[in-house]
């Protein structure tokens, strides 16, 4: 059995589960289901400033950083308990369009040679931890959710406003993939 | 001056996009399940290898119906649960209707979208996945979490400065 959990779990395994995290936070307390709001919750909690945005009962909301807690537990389980004993497969065409950009690490599931400690002071760590982190945040803020907020709870109850924001994740998404990251790469 | 009081009782007008509509209080204990709910998200997020840039590449170049499966089947069975709490009036543990505020449009959808977008496919991460690479042991990735903090933060602070 455990050895059967420890293989990469199939989409189908994984959209279910996720689909049912929506009735499962709706029953259990009325609760909409969005991760990108824990961010705000943080900034409500920690560093409000007495900006009007973060002037809110934010421990009315604090099932939410529960839940993010969650997350990182989760993961720390996963990858302490749960790990998948056989190599990392990426799809050999992304393998060489990314060999191609620069990349070469391609054995776990963030490449080293980007995500890593030692390039946090680095140009590469400025652009993928620090912008692209301020853009996650910012971005996710200013279209009011994020994958989980709009692309699953908002088009689960069929709200026009998310499907508009889920084009525009993608749509951005393809743009830094296919236009932008080529010269980022160049950089280096 | 105006001074705001908090109250937990009182009924608060204001709403974020992720919200509490419980009415009841719950205690600080119940929060607890929310922690479980988390956890296993959490795994399903690393074991289905959500987490990784990789797999956010393949998408984005098409190369591998995995994210696509992923968030389509969610999106499938989160619509079939909803219309049939809809439906069969179905309520929640504390006795409550479900309530499902609709979301309103304005032009942020699509500028912070696209700006959310552009920085899913060089993180490789949304919001969730962060926190599970962390978890994860990809301890670089704290600096993505701390710089999303301030870009929420950012746009709280400056909120009425940018078109909506």
């Amino acid at each position: 059995m455990i050895e059967f959990i420890k293989q990469p779990w199939h989409w189908a395994v994984a959209g279910v589960m996720i689909g049912l995290t929506v009735p499962t936070l709706l029953l259990m307390g009325n609760k909409i289901f969005g991760i990108s709001s824990s961010l705000r919750h943080l900034c409500a909690a920690c560093f409000p400033a007495n900006i009007e945005y973060f002037r809110y009962n934010w421990k009315k909301e604090i099932w939410n950083l529960f839940f993010v807690v969650g997350v990182l537990l989760g993961g720390i389980i996963a990858s302490q308990y749960l790990s998948n004993p056989n190599e990392f497969i990426i799809d050999e065409n992304t393998v060489k369009d990314l060999k191609a950009l620069g990349v070469t690490d391609f054995s776990a599931m963030m490449p080293s040679d980007i995500f890593s400690v030692e390039n946090i002071f680095t140009i590469k760590g400025l652009i993928f931890l620090v912008i692209g982190g301020l853009m996650v945040g910012f971005g996710t803020r200013y279209a009011g959710g994020c994958t989980s907020g709009h692309a699953i709870m908002g088009l689960s109850n069929l709200q026009l406003p998310s499907l508009i924001a889920t084009i525009s994740f993608m749509v951005g998404g393809f743009a830094m993939t296919h236009i932008i990251m080529p010269y980022i790469f160049k950089l280096f | 001056m105006i001074k705001t009081k908090i109250d937990n009782t009182s009924t608060e007008e204001f709403v974020c996009e992720a919200p509490n509509n419980q009415v009841k209080n719950e205690s600080f204990a119940s929060n607890f399940k929310y922690l479980i709910v988390g956890i296993i998200f959490g795994i399903v997020f690393v074991k289905a290898e959500i987490i990784s840039w990789f797999r956010i590449q393949e998408m984005f170049r098409l190369q591998s119906f995995h994210m696509y499966g992923v968030i389509g089947t969610a999106v499938v069975v989160g619509l079939i649960s909803v219309q049939l709490i809809k439906r069969f009036n179905i309520k929640t543990l504390a006795g409550e209707m479900v309530s499902i505020p609709d979301k309103t449009f304005d032009k942020g959808q699509i500028y912070g979208g696209l700006i959310f977008g552009l920085g899913w496919a060089i993180t490789g991460a949304c919001p969730g996945p962060l926190f599970a690479q962390i978890g994860s042991g990809f301890l670089a990735i704290i600096i993505t979490l701390a710089s999303a903090i301030a870009g929420t933060w950012l746009y709280g602070a400056f909120q009425n400065k940018f078109p909506k």
